[in-house]
């Protein structure tokens, strides 16, 4: 009835999409990721070229001496995650310990993107004063799994007259 | 992407209002929030987690609930006459699973 050799090739097959799936996606979202990564890389960098004139500081008290015309709270949040192989380069370092490289550049996206939607939001304001960056965790249903870094921001952003 | 818009009421994160004068205080305001996405943004989340980038769906939870939680504490010093808050902090804490809270707190003034 069934031919032995057929048998074979399928056990092969199986073993392939077993294994070889999980592999092929690690390549393929970890080329995507990278490109992902590398977009919001050169509009984090455009726009804060743009923005450049407007300084954040983490200060409270403001010496300029200069006569305020408004002042008003502005938040920002963002949430941003890995890409399914560096979240596994990450799961392989916390093995054998040490510093996961990828989770800088995770954490300075977020961060660096939530500063950003702070000054897009104070259109015509001098200075944002008292920054404040808040970390929050989203935990999932899944125990360990860091589904992302989320940020919020807020700060004073003071117009001079 | 609209900051809290609550025109007669002045939300700072600086112990004063610069350029204005406190007359009176009211004491602490704060508000609460806990917020939890619904299943069809976990989906698109863990879809969106394979090749990595902003996670929009957990962004907006997170701007809901802060809106939310400023309101609540704006309320509050309404409530109380005030006309400005001062010294806005936020605070965040996970409380449940893929739940979120957010608490807004601050000191209810008047300012001239």
């Amino acid at each position: 009835m069934d031919d032995p050799s057929t048998l074979e090739t399928y056990d092969w097959a199986i073993v392939l999409l077993v294994y070889g799936l999980p592999v092929l996606g690690l390549i393929f979202f970890g080329f995507i990721g990278a490109h992902v990564e590398k977009k919001h890389y050169a509009s984090i960098r455009a726009r804060e070229a743009a923005t450049a004139r407007l300084p954040i500081m983490a200060s409270r008290t403001l010496e300029s001496g200069r006569t305020v015309a408004e002042a008003r709270l502005v938040v920002a949040e963002v949430m941003i995650s890995h890409d399914y192989f560096k979240r596994f380069l990450a799961q392989l370092r916390n093995f054998f310990g040490g510093r996961i490289r990828s989770y800088d550049t995770l954490m300075d996206r977020a961060r660096r993107e939530a500063l950003l939607r702070l000054k897009e939001q104070s259109p015509g304001a001098s200075i944002i004063a008292n920054l404040r960056l808040e970390t929050v965790c989203i935990s999932t249903q899944r125990k360990n799994a860091i589904v992302g870094v989320s940020i919020v921001a807020y700060g004073t952003a003071i117009r001079y007259v | 992407m609209t900051p809290p818009v609550l025109n007669d009421i002045v939300l700072t994160n600086l112990e004063t209002v610069p350029g204005r004068q406190i007359v009176e205080h009211y004491g602490l305001v704060s508000g609460s929030t806990v917020r939890a996405k619904h299943v069809g943004r976990d989906i698109a989340a863990s879809l969106k987690n394979l090749v990595g980038g902003e996670l929009r769906g957990y962004t907006e939870l997170l701007q809901e609930a802060r809106k939310e939680s400023t309101e609540r504490m704006v309320a509050q010093a309404r409530a109380l006459g005030a006309n400005a808050v001062v010294n806005i902090r936020y605070s965040t804490s996970s409380v449940a699973q893929g739940a979120a809270e957010l608490y807004a707190y601050g000191t209810a003034v008047k300012i001239a």
